[in-house]
């Protein structure tokens, strides 16, 4: 395994959040046994406690999940002049079969710690606590992902061996092994495009519409997820293209260096807000029928509703923008 | 909006004043914190600045270098392969190098002795690096004496001293003439050291090889792009090592400050019960005892980064040298060229703050859960 | 109103150690009156006003304030009630060392987000009202027993609460500055507020200012007084 020192850092912090969130599932389990609202014993008091427990150490997952996910890219691309054809994080992912799974599973548990939050939110903020057992379930149902992440992660830099001279034979990488060249190739540009736009200006429309009338919380939810999945495509397919200058560059992973002015992350935090707010909708939703969250749950979803619009008409404009300027012609 | 923004500002202005009134407990852990992180930030630094400086250095060097072996070690190239390299199509220019080590009883160090390409010393002279001046106290002018392959001495003026431009490279170097050389290590005209050569197209530089491998069995190609990728890792290995080791000191911490923050005493008790009873909630004094860790995380970071910043690239590292340079007689001494990126700085976040911050979650916790009653019966 | 049925507070329940401080307590106490609870120390006066007070869930009984029920709400609501409906004055006064007496009668208001600048103004004004302005800079530590009651029922009124709830206020007070702590229980009075009082000195349960004297004892009401 490679020795450095931002894969340590990954690896260690990966190890102490799965821990965090055992430790924090073990008390969710207690919970979904013993809650019980109307008593007054010590058990209730503790359990009662424990909550704050719980949601403090999922808030924490939820940013360092953030945080991480962009530090195990710039690992990536950091380590990509070590493996023969890598010419950047794209490559490295590549190396072996456990690259794109961590990344995808990183997005995923980010994703599902932030509805935990929002959950979690709407439940602190009713009277009776209506759903503890839901949302401890959940969390058992995600705390696996969770661990499973760290497993890939070992695994994934485990499997990292660059590709160095040797002391006697000094192989010749470059020819007799083949790259690991990670080419994205994207979906056609143009269709894309239109796509890009339709369902930007679809899931805007509908969460205005939230905003304003309560009403259309699923479509919104299912758009906004659309839009998340498209963002990224979009990502890949035209607009890297875009900010390279470079019909045959596809990498989404550049777009986080330097050269281009750190815009990628501007992508990636609109994309990402706007799907977990606009997710956060739909799921919130589902208790519409709970009697305690019945004035709390409007509110709250047209606040998550505006704000997911928001993000996503900042990455419509960020797209527009970036293409006009571009001087990449399709 | 406008309250929340309120809300943390009233409880960061709090926090604040409940840090500087319990300095004594928080000052220790302030400079344990400092500590780690300035550790860590010097290493890190430090490893980053050498690659770049390496980095830097081979862009000079040649695409590719060509090695004759025998019987798995390194053999002397004799002149005909050089006109069957130049005879491969793509390869622009094909040069064959001279250069050797020589081993000086006298300092018990291993010079290198190079012939190079363009502006070689006239015969009778050299050129030698700055840490071969420091360690024989030589100036230009002074004579050196050589032992040849025959046993017989042979004496050279220094013509100049090598800039100390990069030393990192230079240090031990002896730029010398074509003639002296041969006769220095007794080698026949016509035989060469290796070979470096340039491709044309930048792209066909693999090809090329491959090409060279196929036509001349005996030989190795060297690229490079595999050299610059063995010293990164190489370079990554060092200080993954220090961080490894390291690592007892972050774990050391973790307890240290986990019992810092566990260890509340009775007044603090007693403070949070109050607050409780006031009708702060838990949330409340959850925020404050995050704002507290922020604080300390925020001015330990700063303050551990400023100074490892300063370590290394004003002091040249003194702390360190010895075990990241190599053990050699003849020690290089440069400038590093201050640099440091975010992406460190996310590094040194989650070797730092995040182990911190995990060990706090429990106790600040149970800090914040503390019940009003225990206030109204004491 | 605030009203109390069939009250139990057990500490350690279910443990051999376990302690009855309330056993069984119903009780109605009526808005814009003050009520004393008398008794001796171990008759759970302190541990009944905690329960009143929203400070702590009591084991069995319900409680309503208001015709609202509070008694399983989360802590988070809980704690909202206690901070806009309730003030404290404790048997200790309890107030923050190390910090002025202004920052103290801020303290309770800090996480209700009110603008910095006027909270402070009002709390000037608390602290104007009971004459102990030009103390306001001094440390907690450092105020004489008048003053810091004084700064205590400053605190205790920054949230403009409608219920005091003091615990044995003048068990560290001389005569005069009890009767005095009784003059000020009288404008709380007039000013339309309720008082709640534990304590077992003659001065504060004869005093005329009170309409109404519960006797306790063991955990349970003797006397409903009138």
């Amino acid at each position: 395994m490679i020795l450095h020192p931002a894969i340590i850092a990954l690896l260690v912090s990966s190890i102490l959040i799965s821990s965090l969130v055992l430790y924090a599932l073990w008390y969710g389990v207690q919970i979904i046994r013993f809650w019980d609202l109307r008593s007054g014993s010590s058990l209730q008091l503790d359990l009662e406690r424990r909550t704050y427990l719980i949601s403090t150490v999922l808030a924490y997952v939820f940013g360092f999940q953030l945080i991480s996910l962009f530090l195990l890219i710039y690992t990536a691309d950091s380590l990509s002049s070590l493996f023969t054809g890598a010419m950047c994080a794209a490559g490295t992912f590549n190396v072996n079969v456990y690259g794109y799974l961590l990344l995808v599973l990183k997005v995923m548990n980010f994703l599902l710690a932030g509805l935990w939050l929002i959950i979690n939110h709407a439940d602190s903020r009713a009277y009776d606590y209506p759903l503890i057992r839901k949302k401890y379930t959940f969390l058992l149902f995600f705390a696996p992902y969770i661990v499973l992440e760290t497993v890939l992660e070992v695994l994934y830099f485990r499997g990292l061996k660059p590709d160095v001279i040797t002391s006697c034979c000094g192989s010749l990488f470059s020819v007799n092994a083949s790259g690991v060249a990670g080419d994205l190739a994207g979906l056609p540009a143009v269709p894309m495009q239109y796509a890009f736009t339709i369902v930007m200006i679809a899931t805007i429309a509908l969460g205005s519409a939230v905003a304003a009338t309560g009403r259309g919380g699923y479509a919104f939810s299912l758009a906004s997820a659309a839009a998340f999945f498209l963002g990224i495509a979009s990502l890949i397919s035209f607009i890297s293209p875009a900010i390279y200058e470079l019909p045959t560059h596809h990498c989404p992973f550049c777009v986080l260096q330097k050269e281009y002015g750190y815009i990628g992350y501007l992508f990636y935090a609109t994309l990402l807000g706007g799907a977990v707010a606009g997710m956060g909708v739909g799921v919130l939703k589902l208790f519409r029928s709970i009697p305690s969250l019945a004035d709390i749950l409007p509110s709250m979803g047209k606040r998550l509703a505006v704000l997911s619009v928001l993000f996503y008409a900042a990455a419509s404009l960020l797209t527009v923008i970036t293409v006009v300027r571009s001087n990449l012609r399709w | 909006m406008g309250t929340w923004f309120e809300r943390q500002r009233n409880i960061i202005d709090f926090t604040l004043s409940s840090l500087v009134r319990r300095k004594g407990k928080n000052l220790s852990l302030l400079l344990v914190y400092t500590l780690l992180v300035f550790l860590l930030a010097s290493v890190m630094f430090f490893t980053h600045a050498l690659r770049k400086e390496a980095s830097l250095v081979l862009q000079g060097a040649p695409e590719m270098v060509v090695q004759r072996m025998a019987a798995g070690r390194h053999e002397l190239m004799p002149g005909r392969y050089l006109n069957a390299i130049s005879g491969i199509r793509g390869v622009s220019a094909v040069r064959g190098r001279l250069w050797g080590y020589y081993y000086d009883a006298f300092t018990s160090a291993n010079y290198t002795l190079l012939v190079p390409g363009s502006d070689a010393p006239v015969p009778g002279y050299i050129s030698i690096g700055s840490g071969i001046a420091r360690s024989r106290l030589t100036a230009p002018g002074d004579l050196i004496s050589f032992r040849r392959y025959d046993g017989e001495p042979m004496v050279l003026t220094v013509q100049e001293v090598l800039s100390s431009g990069s030393e990192l490279v230079s240090s031990d170097l002896i730029l010398i003439s074509e003639q002296d050389f041969r006769k220095l290590f007794g080698m026949a005209s016509g035989m060469f050291t290796d070979i470096v050569l340039t491709v044309r197209n930048a792209k066909e530089v693999a090809t090329a090889a491959g090409k060279v491998q196929k036509l001349l069995p005996d030989t190795r190609p060297i690229l490079k792009s595999e050299i610059l990728r063995t010293y990164d890792t190489i370079f990554d290995w060092r200080s993954g090592i220090i961080v490894v080791i390291l690592s007892s000191a972050v774990l050391a911490f973790i307890i240290f400050a986990w019992d810092k923050a566990s260890g509340l005493s009775a007044e603090e008790r007693k403070e949070i019960g109050i607050l409780k009873a006031l009708g702060w909630e838990t949330s409340d004094v959850l925020l404050m005892k995050f704002w507290e860790g922020a604080a300390v995380s925020l001015t330990s970071f700063l303050a551990g980064v400023l100074f490892a910043y300063v370590h290394v690239f004003f002091t040249q590292v003194v702390l360190f040298e010895p075990v990241l340079k190599g053990w050699s007689t003849l020690y290089p001494s440069f400038r590093l060229v201050p640099f440091i990126s975010p992406y460190q700085v996310a590094t040194l976040f989650f070797l730092t703050v995040v182990p911190y911050t995990v060990a706090t979650i429990v106790p600040s916790w149970r800090a914040a859960t503390i019940d009003p009653d225990s206030v109204m019966r004491s | 109103m605030i009203e109390l049925r069939d009250i139990r507070k057990i500490f350690n329940a279910g443990k051999p150690h376990a302690l009855t401080a309330v056993d069984g307590v119903s009780l109605i106490v009526n808005d814009r009156a003050v009520t004393v609870l008398q008794g001796p120390s171990g008759s759970g006066k302190t541990t009944l006003l905690s329960v009143v007070g929203c400070m702590s869930r009591p084991t069995e009984g319900r409680i309503l304030l208001g015709g609202r029920e509070i008694t399983s709400l989360p802590e988070r609501f809980l704690t909202e009630v206690r901070r806009t409906t309730f003030g404290f004055i404790f048997q200790q006064f309890n107030l923050v060392k190390g910090i002025s007496a202004l920052e103290n009668v801020m303290l309770p208001a800090y996480p209700l987000g009110e603008h910095h600048a006027s909270l402070k103004k009002r709390a000037r004004a608390l602290l104007d009202l009971f004459g102990i302005l030009p103390r306001e800079s001094s440390k907690a530590e450092w105020l004489s027993g008048g003053e810091a009651q004084r700064t205590a029922i400053c605190r205790a009124l920054i949230n403009d609460p409608q219920i005091i709830i003091a615990d044995e206020p003048t068990a560290h007070l001389d005569t005069k500055l009890s009767h005095e702590f009784m003059d000020i229980v009288g404008r709380l009075k007039s000013e339309q507020k309720t008082v709640i009082i534990a304590s077992h000195d003659p001065l504060v349960y004869g005093s005329t200012v009170v309409d109404r004297v519960i006797m306790m004892r063991d955990g349970r009401i003797e006397a409903a007084g009138q």
